[in-house]
């Protein structure tokens, strides 16, 4: 029997015969009609209009057939949500049928079903299944909760089904444990303030000894889950990587690598002195090893995640060197991946067999692979002096090939052995000198011209050399052209006699036919400069040069840090943490290694502790008002259960007043302070921080705000965001005079509800700049960056990165002056600079901010008259609507708009990411540009900060 | 978590699709073909970005396997799965072909819907799939069975149902090893290492309990006496050093871990038992010494010995050497004293087969390679010389000690199980360069 044929059909009509077939009264005709159906949907073409008719045939005792309907179902529901509620009665029956794999299919199909009416049925039946007698059942029944909450997670929380849940994990059958663990820990993902996945020591033991009897798949889950839990002591912790220790010899490679998380995370708490320690060690590198034994695709996620082990500790896989040598059938992603890694374990120890190797691979066919394997090779000189001798040796034999693309990259990497080794290799220019003709890339070119520039004392023809670039000076890319303007200047100090002609030359190239400001810049500098004092000029442009570190493309460490907690998961593959590549409030919470957290922010387990108190009040209801606003209110017919914006619970406005006025959070957070920039020195920070339990926090510190926050943003996540939020222009944050060559010019920005920092670094100073990282003071609204700084490349001189970093508004809080200022640290490889800027206060404006208008109405008069502010805006020619518009960009909502007299009164509402909500009436006077708002709110201080912005989102 | 699996023919062509989670449109289907199976670039990575959606790859001969998700899932645990899913649909209607896959879509939906949960692999051990999903569809089964179904679905030995009986209990147990190499063209050993299998296929009857020994140079040293005399082996070493070994689910992984011992209760028919890897006193069963002369821009002069390193009275079998040729050969000439020789200009190699050859000997090809002058500057880039063989041992010395059966519950006793072994060692990536 085939069922190939019901791929064939193409014919028209077709839906028309499949609907008579569907029809049809015969079992077995019924039974190849779904078929047909099912084949045509996964081609992609359209059969929902056969929707009864498929439905119809889900009364029957052919499982088969009961399956295929089930799919369809699945598919389609969705689009026909009324007629879907005719499949309900067939699946509570089947939820009460004898046979427990009907019951789980059952309950299974249900919960794929998004349709609001269906999940209402829903809840009955999984609360059975639940707590059925057979496991297998109740493994399918955990798995669904995790589906309902993904359709209606208040659903969830109503009925109880989260602690039904918990009791789940205490189960007799392992697979129940694996799933209810699996499910919990993504409900818990959505809620990161929620203690949902109470883990304490009961239930870690539980789930350690489920771990010894479940399948593969759920030990990933228990592992994974593992791995979030943070022991109280070194005791603790050991005893539980002496039982996770093992999963390092099972078969499936994810099993081991979830299982190296745990242990690579649980290991900072243990002290080094252990001897627990060093065997641990140890026992990592076998299984680490064996995964790459396995198929191509998991060598390369286990290469990606080795890649970062060996960065965070190089003692485990330091023997280990020749397991990484390429094979000549390799995938070229695996290949290129081991480069890496072999870099990074280079040693004296090692370095004859490494670079053995890597002359090897510069003769293969792949070109990226071939260029990597050259880079790599000036990689090891720069970072095994003993080898540099050899490695040059090795590059100019490479040369010798004439590959093209071969001799560009040799030429680039000898750039940076002669930076870290200056005057030791200089025999091999001529050589170099060679090959000039055949450099066609910029970084090759720019490469070679910096080394005829710094060496021109000893390159006979030097002049002639760069006077030769120099005949195609405007097409060459500004990278060359800065080189050579660079060059040019330092041949003339070092040889002024013969080269006045050619140095005129080209500072004439540059200032005046050039339309590159940099190079503009630069070239009146340098004329400058060699005009007023030639003595200087000579300091400033033959000065010494920094030197350059060994080790290059290394993970910024607290970014390192959070990847280590996600060993295995595509974060790790990507080098990214999860809010780069994740949407919505999955993933933007930070992980961190245990021993090094405590150091003054509380990203890592907030606690709900004081917020939960106060979000969880009901909403006050308001009764209406006889008012015109509330008359325009009776009118609409729909009931305010099912309008689109949940009322907002007033009691979150007094939260967030109180956070304001109150400032009672700086005594709570005293202990905890520190100086900002107090944990900029990262890796240092860090070191101090291992072998020590992680300070327990107080439970009040953990930002009450975020509590109440975070809800709102679950609340305000679906909905569709308007695009045009204002953004003020970029301005000069920090200037380059004071941040020794530091440019940062920046704005805020709100995109599809969240905060981001829009910043331009630019590089003004001489070497490059690396290891930026960034930190903020506390502040009135509780911002911080949601992430690490993104510069992954080093910033070399005169190129600027534009940089766009997420903020989170969970950080900690203190009331600053101006409201509105955010004190600012950025770090990199050279110094930590301070600045501050000011946001404009409608980037907190958050996208449920629409009042209703009843409450609007009631809130306006509830709040006193003392909280009234009102301002003039000059200037604005706007009509009521254009304004309206305007703002409603930028999150701020008309509720109302009345006309008295020629006189346009706009009601509108607007949010803070903390809660507060700040009511304006917006007078517009037809011809008359001059506007008048009348701001109220609890917290008054906001009101000048609103006022200003308002100013600006309107004139803008 | 998994928010759907795409399966596609060469041309792009869904073949199957499901989709677990809400956030996994339609388009995502058509953004891996284009991006990804129509890309003009040769694949660079199994995994794929594609607009914060991320794609999952294997390829099995002509199909693709694509599993796509918004969140960040366990990637080692997709790639496992996607493995798993392949083995299943093997299982069940052999090769993983198009028309394989067009045959039994009904059957690979609801395989999809089992195996996977919201996403979340489930079980997936064919032998207990095997017992509720049949091409014929379910039988009525009576409570019992379908209980015994559930418990064994979920239970903690999953891998095995109650109840096998055989008349006659046997077990075959193959030693299946791959010896790798990577050697210089002076004979250094750049690389070596072995990578073995312990393939059972037990036919027992009820539950029993297997443990299983070997010459485990840990376990050895521990019992405070070499392996009995007629255990010494061909190169008379007693004991091996296991560097890693990975078990089937069916071990008990805290006992080896604590005794080193193997106990389980092992799946019916075939599995893999284990899966290890030495890398220490490797018995290498062939040495390759290349010898290349350039003989101005026109000529190649190859010479190739091979020399067998074992017992003399042992055969290896199905000997191949690949010698690679330049891009502009134009002809070649060739001598070889043993086995047939042959160039394969589509190939762009010599491809040399012996079919037997006795250990302790040694054999020789020369051939003389004609060039095609050209201009292209890049030099050739000698790819390596590999080889393929098979041998009547294992390699890496590894000798099964025991294998040990106890059923307290039914009466058969370990003496009445007939048991089987045999070692076979084959090449890996056995190279040379040259």
């Amino acid at each position: 029997m085939t069922d190939s044929k019901y791929f064939t059909t193409t014919k028209k009509g077709e839906i028309f015969e499949l609907k008579a077939e569907l029809n049809s009264d015969k079992k077995e005709k019924k039974k190849e009609a779904v078929k047909k159906v099912i084949a045509s949907m996964t081609v992609g073409k359209d059969v929902s209009a056969l929707f009864p008719d498929v439905v119809n045939c889900m009364q029957t005792d052919n499982l088969e057939l009961k399956k295929l309907v089930y799919l369809y179902l699945m598919n389609y529901a969705k689009s026909q949500p009324d007629m879907a509620i005719m499949a309900v009665n067939t699946f509570v029956k089947d939820c009460e049928d004898p046979n427990p794999l009907i019951r789980a299919l059952a309950v299974r199909t249900m919960g794929c079903i998004r349709v609001d009416k269906i999940t209402e049925y829903l809840c009955e039946p999984l609360r059975k299944c639940l707590k059925d007698e057979d496991p297998y059942v109740r493994k399918t029944a955990a798995v669904c909760v995790a589906k309902l909450h993904d359709i209606n997670a208040q659903l969830v929380e109503d009925q109880g089904f989260l602690d039904t849940l918990k009791d789940l994990i205490s189960d007799s059958n392992p697979m129940v444990v694996a799933n209810a663990v699996a499910a919990l820990s993504e409900i818990a993902e959505s809620h990161p303030n929620s203690n949902l996945l109470d883990l304490n020591p009961q239930t870690i033991n539980k789930l350690l000894t489920a771990l010894n009897e479940c399948t593969e798949w759920g030990q990933i889950f228990i592992l994974d889950c593992l791995a979030n839990y943070t022991p109280r002591d070194d005791r603790e912790s050991q005893s539980i990587c002496e039982r996770v220790t093992p999963r390092l010899s099972h078969a499936n490679s994810a099993v081991v690598l979830s299982a190296v998380k745990v242990l690579m995370k649980f290991m900072e708490m243990l002290p080094k002195d252990l001897d627990y320690y060093g065997t641990l060690l140890k026992k990592l590198a076998p299984p680490l090893v064996t995964l790459l034994s396995a198929e191509p695709e998991l060598q390369y996620v286990a290469l990606r995640n080795i890649n970062l082990i060996v960065q965070r500790r190089p003692e485990i896989l330091k023997h280990e060197m020749k397991v990484f040598f390429v094979k000549y059938n390799d995938p070229i992603y695996v290949k290129l991946e081991k480069l890496d890694i072999m870099i990074r374990l280079a040693s004296q120890a090692n370095i004859a067999q490494v670079l053995a190797e890597l002359k090897e691979y510069a003769t293969e066919v792949d070109v990226d692979f071939v260029r990597k394997a050259v880079r790599a090779i000036g990689r090891c000189a720069i970072k095994v002096e003993q080898s540099a001798e050899r490695c040059v040796s090795t590059l100019l034999d490479l040369i010798q090939t004439k590959v093209n693309y071969v001799v560009q990259e040799a030429i680039v990497v000898i750039k940076d052995i002669f930076r870290k080794y200056p005057n030791k290799y200089e025999s091999v220019i001529a050589t170099l000198c060679e090959n000039l003709d055949s450099l066609d890339e910029p970084e090759a070119r720019a490469a070679m011209i910096w080394i005829v520039g710094e060496y021109a004392e000893r390159i006979d023809n030097a002049d002639e050399l760069l006077e030769s670039f120099l005949e195609g000076f405007h097409d060459e890319s500004t990278q060359v052209q800065l080189q050579l303007l660079t060059a040019i200047v330092k041949l003339f100090l070092k040889k002024p006699t013969e080269t006045q002609e050619l140095v005129q030359q080209v500072l004439s190239l540059a200032t005046q036919d050039s339309d590159n400001p940099d190079l503009r810049d630069r070239g009146y500098i340098y004329w400058r400069l060699l005009s007023t004092d030639p003595v200087a000029a000579k300091e400033v442009v033959l000065a010494e040069k920094p030197l350059i570190s060994e080790e290059t493309d290394l993970i910024e460490p607290t970014l390192l840090e959070e990847l280590i907690c996600h060993i295995g998961t595509l974060a790790s593959v990507y080098h990214k943490p999860p809010s780069a590549f994740v949407e919505g409030s999955r993933g933007v919470q930070h992980k961190r290694l245990p021993g090094s957290a405590g150091s003054g922010e509380s990203v890592d387990s907030p606690d709900p502790g004081s917020a939960a108190g106060v979000t969880e009040a009901p909403p006050a209801v308001i009764p209406s008002q006889g008012d015109l606003l509330g008359d325009l209110l009776n009118l609409d017919l729909t009931p305010p259960t099912t309008t689109g914006p949940p009322p907002a619970p007033s009691s979150g406005m007094q939260l967030g007043a109180m956070d304001l006025l109150g400032g009672g959070l700086d005594s709570l957070m005293g202990d905890e302070s520190e100086p900002l920039g107090g944990d900029l020195g990262g890796s240092a920070a860090m070191g101090a921080g291992f072998g020590a339990p992680p300070a327990a926090m107080p439970a009040s510190f953990s930002a009450p705000v975020s509590g109440g926050l975070d809800d709102l943003f679950d609340l305000g996540g679906g909905v569709g965001m308007p695009m045009g939020a204002y953004s003020p222009p970029k301005t000069v944050w920090l200037p380059a005079m004071k941040a020794k060559g530091l440019e940062i010019t920046g704005t805020f920005a709100r995109r599809a509800g969240v905060i981001q920092m829009e910043m331009t670094l630019t590089n003004k100073a001489m070497s490059v700049m690396t290891d930026f990282a960034i930190q903020f003071n506390r502040n009135s609204f509780g911002l911080a960056p949601a992430g690490p700084l993104q510069v992954l490349t080093p910033l070399s001189p005169n190129q600027s990165i534009e940089v766009s970093l997420p903020l989170s508004t969970v950080g900690p809080v203190m009331k600053m002056e101006p409201l509105t200022n955010l004190q600012v640290a950025v770090k990199n490889n050279i110094d930590v600079f301070y600045f501050s800027s000011q946001y404009p206060i409608s980037m907190l404006f958050v996208e449920d901010g629409k009042m209703e208008r009843q409450v609007f109405l009631a809130t306006w008069k509830d709040i006193s008259n003392d909280n009234e502010a009102q301002f003039q805006i000059k200037d604005c020619h706007l009509s009521s609507d254009a304004a309206s518009n305007k703002l409603q960009g930028s999150n701020v909502f008309t509720i109302a708009k009345r006309t008295v007299e020629g006189q346009d009164m706009l009601y509108q509402s607007m949010k803070l990411t903390n809660g507060i909500w700040v009511l304006a009436e917006l007078r517009v006077q037809a011809g008359n540009p001059n506007f008048t708002v009348s701001l109220k709110c609890r917290a008054p201080e906001v009101s000048q900060c609103v006022f200003q912005s308002y100013e600006a989102m309107l004139k803008n | 978590m998994i928010g759907g699996l795409f399966i596609y023919n060469h041309k792009g062509e869904v073949l199957i699709s499901r989709v677990y989670r809400d956030d996994i449109g339609r388009n995502a289907v058509d953004a891996f073909r284009v991006n990804v199976i129509h890309a003009r670039q040769q694949v660079r990575s199994p995994v794929t970005n594609i607009a914060r959606t991320s794609f999952f790859h294997v390829k099995r001969s002509n199909i693709w396997l694509a599993v796509v998700t918004k969140q960040n899932v366990n990637a080692t645990m997709v790639f496992e799965f996607l493995y798993k899913m392949c083995d299943v649909m093997t299982a069940y209607f052999g090769k993983i072909s198009e028309e394989n896959v067009k045959n039994n879509f009904v059957l690979i939906y609801e395989l999809l819907d089992e195996i996977l949960d919201f996403g979340y692999p489930q079980n997936s051990e064919t032998g207990a799939l095997k017992t509720f999903i049949t091409q014929q569809g379910i039988k009525s089964q009576t409570k019992e069975e379908q209980s015994q179904i559930t418990s064994q679905v979920t239970g903690q030995i999953g891998w095995r149902r109650e109840g096998i009986k055989y008349r006659r209990n046997e077990l075959f147990l193959d030693v299946l090893e791959s010896v790798n190499l990577l050697m210089s063209p002076q004979g250094q050993v750049l690389s070596a290492h072995v990578s073995g299998r312990v393939v059972m296929k037990s036919y027992l009857s009820g539950m029993p309990e297997c443990k299983f020994g070997m010459n485990d140079k840990i376990v050895i040293d521990k019992q405070g006496k070499g392996g009995s005399s007629e255990e010494g082996g061909k190169s008379g070493k007693q004991s091996i050093a296991i560097d890693d070994c990975t078990f089937h689910q069916c071990v008990r992984l805290s006992k080896f871990d604590s005794e080193r011992s193997i106990s389980f209760i092992p799946p019916d028919g075939d599995y893999e038992l284990m899966r290890y890897r030495t890398t220490k006193d490797i018995i290498l069963p062939f040495r390759v010494i290349p010898l290349v002369r350039e003989v101005g821009r026109t000529k190649l002069e190859v010479k190739v010995v091979i020399k067998s390193n074992f017992k003399s009275s042992l055969l290896a079998q199905k000997i191949e050497v690949r010698i690679p040729t330049p891009l502009n050969t134009s002809g070649v000439q060739l001598i070889c004293m043993k086995g047939k020789a042959k160039y394969k200009a589509s190939e762009n190699a010599i491809v040399w087969k012996i079919k037997r050859m006795a250990g302790m000997k040694e054999s020789q090809i020369s051939a003389e390679i004609e060039l095609l002058p050209t201009n292209d500057k890049k030099k050739w880039a000698r790819p390596p010389i590999s080889m393929n063989f098979e041998v009547p041992f294992a390699p890496s010395g590894l000798k099964v000690r025991y294998l040990k059966v106890f059923e307290p519950k039914l009466n058969y006793s370990d003496h009445d199980v007939i048991k089987w072994v045999r070692y076979i060692g084959r090449s890996g990536i056995y190279e040379t360069r040259c």
